[in-house]
């Protein structure tokens, strides 16, 4: 039940993606490009998004359970860091690169498209870099306790 | 600054993201998780798997969504302008950000800004000047 309504939300959300044509890289560049002819389209995206969904978290924090009955697992950290802001300086530049960000990425392979098919396999080597880096810190920290370890924090 | 009057979709992009905000909501509400794609996809690819299914049934949805849509209208162009080596680089670093940064446009831009949290805020500013600037230097600098 819980994983059909994951897959309910995923499609939903990737028909908003298609509707408001955030799905095409295209579109996405015609809006991060103000200094050519500029397409102000996506600011309309996210104020509808934000929007609606905003109402949904405020209802979801008046209840205890979710409809489903199961605990909410929203996210509680409040560190604003190097980690936090170098990370997303990062996914900036790679999504002014392609115009792809994450979730477009899947809808556009969803269509077929060879392009997405790419982006989406280097992404996730990305993403496996990320999980090898992590493994590869903690071994470090737990290996040698006395030795700073460089962090990014 | 331009704009292109042509290209502007304010209605449809404005239904749109009511739409991705329709899909927040009920994730939220439902599931009680955030719908941030960067890390529902990212958890798949831990040590620990134990959650593997919701989490490939979202991508899952994400994927089926042009074959759903196509079904009742015409799909809208999706166009590509990027070669294979500059998209390899960017899905790298759409990668290895997202997970340092612990979000993307839905986990932090949408999602995040929604809950009004100021960490998601913070995100969100560094990752649209980012692009910003990216497509400021491809585009009017390296391109002339």
């Amino acid at each position: 039940m819980y994983a059909l309504f994951a897959f309910v939300a995923g499609l939903v959300f990737g028909i908003g993606l298609i509707v408001s044509q955030m799905a095409s890289p295209a579109k996405v560049i015609g809006f991060l490009d103000v200094a050519g002819r500029w397409d102000p389209s996506l600011a309309f995206v996210m104020c509808g998004a934000i929007a609606v969904a905003a109402i949904g978290f405020a209802l979801a924090g008046r209840r205890p359970t979710t409809l489903l009955g199961t605990p909410f697992l929203l996210p509680t950290t409040r560190i604003i860091d190097a980690r936090l802001v170098g990370g997303a300086l990062l996914f900036g530049i790679g999504w002014g690169l392609g115009g792809f960000c994450p979730g477009p990425a899947f809808v556009a392979l969803g269509a077929g498209q060879v392009k997405a098919f790419v982006f989406v396999a280097a992404m996730l080597a990305g993403m496996l870099a990320f999980e090898r880096i992590e493994a590869a810190r903690t071994r470090l920290a737990t290996a040698a306790p006395q030795a700073t370890v460089p962090t990014s924090e | 600054m331009a704009i292109d009057w042509t290209a502007f979709t304010p209605w449809s992009a404005f239904a749109g993201g009511a739409i991705i905000g329709i899909a927040a909501a009920m994730f939220a509400l439902v599931n009680g998780r955030i719908a941030g794609i960067s890390g529902i996809v990212g958890g798949l690819l831990r040590p620990t798997r134990a959650d593997a299914g919701w989490r490939a049934a979202f991508i899952a949805g994400l994927v089926a969504a042009p074959i759903v849509y196509g079904v009742f209208a015409r799909l809208p162009p999706i166009v590509v302008d990027g070669g294979y080596p500059l998209l390899i680089a960017a899905g790298l670093l759409v990668g290895v950000g997202t997970r340092f940064g612990a979000g993307c446009t839905s986990g932090h831009g949408v999602c995040g800004l929604s809950r009004a949290s100021p960490r998601s805020l913070v995100a969100t500013l560094a990752f649209m000047a980012a692009a910003f600037v990216t497509v400021f230097v491809t585009r009017h600098v390296v391109a002339g």
